[in-house]
């Protein structure tokens, strides 16, 4: 459907929001309309109907009545960063923009919070909470870019959530409307809001429960002092078998990273991080407090990682080179985006200790798919980026791409672990939820999702897939030899 | 017992519409509003599934005794973050998780929710689900593991577990300060902003207490900057455990006992009772006769709510009314998971 009869529809739904929307708020010219066609899964592309800007709260709730009442989908965006494709526009909808909603509206430093808008950057609320000597703990890689609104959405975690959390340990409250146009309050600043915890249901349900237009975060203290120890390990078994060996030691990081030879390779010629190029795997152990339980810690993290085998130790000596050794890390995706004209980044969580044989796993798929694979890897919550690398303009590339991630991604089922940690499922990884969940599983999803949205149209389409559309994908799990719902048609 | 013979009580509830009332080892039979229906006992479901330390993360199932779980830990040098109160020794991991009740390290370490990564549930038709898992990150699906701490028992039956578990800490201390009530809040609030080890605070009658975790060298100038007067360890883990399991002599007699949750700067509870303080100003213990609605007024003015906790008369319910959409939302939400209506039906909200 779309093409023929969007143009008489397209006009009908863009002249009911300009009924209450200034021009210059609703878009429908394609060459307005064609940057929104995608967020960071560039693979997947859609124009959409009509985007729509709202800059009020009862504009939102506006466009929300008028899409209910006229049954069009609405696909909420931030700064179109998600690396899932949960912003993917639906050909015959609203791009619903939240990007005009970047307003910082309370920071409390007695209280430790702030109440922001959707579309505030991540990184912008640590800096208006910094003269206060507080900071917003979660920090995805993107965190100059990505808003508030889209981590909430994905439940973001970053490189320090192994000590500080996700997103979900880090927001209190968020208000918005249902699909309906309803305001719901869900959370509050006072602990243990009554009820059920539908906070946490919305956080990371991928914007298809509620529309999000104010958030509230708790802010930290901003630590005292921090230092990164950097340790090179001669193969990636021995430096995973070094994660273990710290938790095992009673210490939790402020953030445990991994990098694969190939990773630090692209990222040293992209931002010198001073990376040890010799080394199979580095590690990066931060520790963080005050400068004498650093020193302490970071004592304690050099003797595990010396017995667990590191071939080599440096520690960073200033704050400059300590966040010159994160700028390598954060910046793993661009650098690898300047080796390879595409990539694909994974995003599956595994328990630490299967490390190693999933490394080898990756390592088989190399092979059987002609595709290189640099690995970046959260080790401390057992989370993996490995980045497929290809080139969409040649034939068959992206095929192959798609199917090596498939198998990593079920092999990250198999091991006991998920296959997707912090980025989401959105429509990328929408057939491995058949593999990961059994059908009464999802049909339990999809009907939360009725319970806030009985007609289907917030983010329509995404993170939770039909049963008909496992049964095409035909990696239904089974359970018992049987197979459910046995009057679905099968291909 | 096995899961397959909590499914058929359940399932079988369902068709014959027989309420059940879930129960484990009725430590918290108190809490929340009166649990009607036919006892369905969990505690024969028990044991721990596996655990692996360096993983960060055991799995038990609901029956499992909590100080036995704790004991587990603790041999490990580990523990559930959220310092649970058992409020007796019978005291199961499903409850723990059903009721959602979190101990003094709460305001530091975050609640039960927090640290739930998995759950395999029985729901009201009798279908056994898993959601989440046993890995720190997961976003796989709505986080409905998550979502059931804290629904007691009236979406499903919470049979197995996945809690994130933590290092204990290398070394603690606890600090007494003579302290008025409003200074005591600012207080802690203050502390709160600056990057100190603090892992409890109580304040009641003039007194403020805190507790510190870490290692030694990180107790040692955070005691500096706090001041008071240490108190020796066995003293301290005594005064905490009273706290956390309310025999501390403000939990005595007969009063009505509200839990009033509030924004931790939130100032003094403009009503007549005394008061016990905890999680640095977000919860508000008081001993009052005061009238529900009053009660429950006060709290609402100061952005919070307050819950019946313990009290002979619970007429006035003991959960905070919702919000007309939000009780919509979660009347939704029991029919997609209980559509029977058999799972505790009433203990939290009437019509849930």
């Amino acid at each position: 459907m779309g093409e023929v009869l969007s143009g008489s529809r397209q006009r009908e739904v863009a002249g009911a929001l300009r009924a209450f929307l200034p021009a210059r708020a609703v878009l429908y010219e394609e060459e307005d309309t064609r940057p929104y066609e995608c967020d960071g899964l560039t693979a997947y592309r859609r124009l959409p109907m009509v985007v729509a800007l709202p800059e009020t709260e009862e504009q939102v709730r506006r466009v929300l009545q008028t899409c209910a009442a006229m049954g069009v989908p609405v696909v909420p965006r931030g700064a179109g960063t998600g690396l899932s494709g949960g912003a993917l526009p639906s050909g015959d909808g609203i791009l619903l923009s939240m990007a005009k909603f970047m307003r910082i509206l309370r920071v409390d430093p007695l209280a430790r919070v702030a109440v922001v808008q959707p579309g505030v950057r991540n990184a912008a609320i640590s800096e208006a909470a910094a003269p206060y000597g507080l900071y917003y703990a979660p920090d995805p890689s993107s965190q100059i870019a990505c808003t508030i609104g889209g981590n909430v959405a994905e439940n973001s975690g970053g490189v320090h959530c192994l000590k500080y959390g996700l997103t979900v340990h880090n927001v209190l409250r968020l208000r918005g409307f249902t699909m309906a146009g309803e305001p719901v309050e869900l959370g509050a600043e006072a602990p243990d809001a009554p009820g059920y915890d539908l906070l946490a249901l919305a956080i990371g349900s991928e914007g298809m429960l509620i529309l999000v237009t104010e958030v509230t975060v708790k802010l930290l203290p901003q630590p005292q002092f921090a230092k990164v120890v950097m340790a090179s390990f001669d193969d990636v078994e021995t430096a995973g078998r070094a994660v273990a060996d710290v938790i095992a030691a009673g210490i939790i990081p402020a953030g445990l990273e991994m990098m694969d030879r190939a990773a630090t390779h692209a990222v040293e010629q992209f931002v010198g991080a001073g990376y040890d190029l010799e080394a199979a795997a580095i590690l990066l152990c931060e520790s963080d407090g005050t400068p004498q339980e650093v020193e302490d810690e970071i004592r304690r993290i050099r003797e595990v990682l010396q017995r667990a085998g590191a071939s080599r130790m440096s520690e960073s000596r200033s704050e400059a080179e300590r966040l010159r050794f994160w700028s390598g890390r954060k910046a793993a995706f661009p650098a690898v985006g300047r080796i390879s004209p595409d990539y694909y980044c994974m995003d599956g969580t595994i328990p630490r200790k299967r490390l190693g044989e999933v490394l080898n796993f990756i390592g088989q798929m190399e092979t059987k798919y002609r595709l290189r694979c640099p690995n970046v890897f959260h080790a401390g919550d057992g989370n993996l980026h490995p980045l497929i690398l290809f080139d969409a303009n040649r034939p068959d590339e992206l095929h192959r791409a798609e199917q090596f991630a498939a198998e990593v991604l079920e092999k990250c089922i198999e091991v006991g672990g998920t296959i997707t940690g912090e980025h989401g499922v959105g429509i990328e990884k929408i057939n491995q939820m058949c593999v990961q969940f059994r059908p009464e599983e999802l049909e339990l999803f999809l009907a939360v999702k009725r319970a806030f949205d009985p007609a289907g149209l917030l983010n329509p389409g995404k993170a939770v897939p039909t049963l008909a559309r496992c049964a095409e994908y035909g990696r239904m799990r089974v359970q018992r030899g049987k197979l459910p719902h046995p009057e679905l048609p099968r291909f | 017992m096995s899961l397959e013979s909590l499914q058929n009580a359940i399932r079988d509830a369902a068709a014959s519409r027989a309420p059940l009332r879930l129960r484990g080892g009725g430590s918290k039979d108190f809490y929340g509003n009166e649990a009607r229906g036919t006892v369905l006992d969990t505690r024969a479901y028990a044991g721990i599934v596996s655990y692996e330390p360096t993983e960060l993360v055991v799995t038990a199932r609901c029956g499992t005794r909590l100080s036995e779980l704790e004991s587990v830990l603790e041999r490990e040098g580990q523990c559930l973050p959220f310092e649970p109160p058992h409020f007796g020794a019978e005291a199961t991991l499903g409850g723990c998780v059903a009721a959602g009740l979190s101990g003094p390290r709460r305001a530091s370490a975050g609640a039960v929710r927090d640290f739930v990564l998995g759950t395999k549930i029985v729901d009201g038709r009798g279908r056994v689900m898993s959601f989440g898992g046993q890995v720190m990150k997961n976003v796989a699906g709505y986080d409905i593991a998550r979502m059931l701490a804290g629904t007691l028992g009236t979406l499903a039956l919470i049979a197995e577990v996945s809690p994130k578990v933590l290092p204990r800490p290398a070394d603690e201390l606890s600090l007494k300060l003579e302290m008025p009530l409003e200074r005591a809040l600012e207080t802690m609030n203050r502390w709160a902003g600056r990057p100190l080890p603090i892992t409890a605070s109580a304040w009641h009658d003039g007194e403020l207490a805190v507790r510190l975790s870490g290692s030694e060298v990180a107790l040692r100038s955070a005691r500096e900057a706090i001041g008071g007067t240490a108190l020796d360890a066995p003293e301290a883990q005594a005064y905490w455990r009273a706290i956390r399991e309310h025999t501390h002599p403000f939990f005595a007699g007969s009063e009505p006992l509200w839990r009033i949750a509030v924004p931790s700067a939130a100032g003094r509870l403009r009503v007549e009772g005394k008061t016990l303080i905890e999680w640095g100003g977000g919860l508000r213990w008081l001993r009052s006769a005061a009238g529900a609605g009053a009660v429950r007024e006060v709290a609402r003015e100061l952005e919070g709510h307050a819950t019946l906790f313990r009290a002979a008369d619970k007429s006035a319910g003991a959960f905070m009314p919702l919000p007309a959409q939000l009780a919509r939302l979660h009347r939704e939400l029991k029919d997609v998971f209980d559509p029977a209506g058999i799972l505790n039906p009433g203990r939290m909200y009437r019509e849930l």
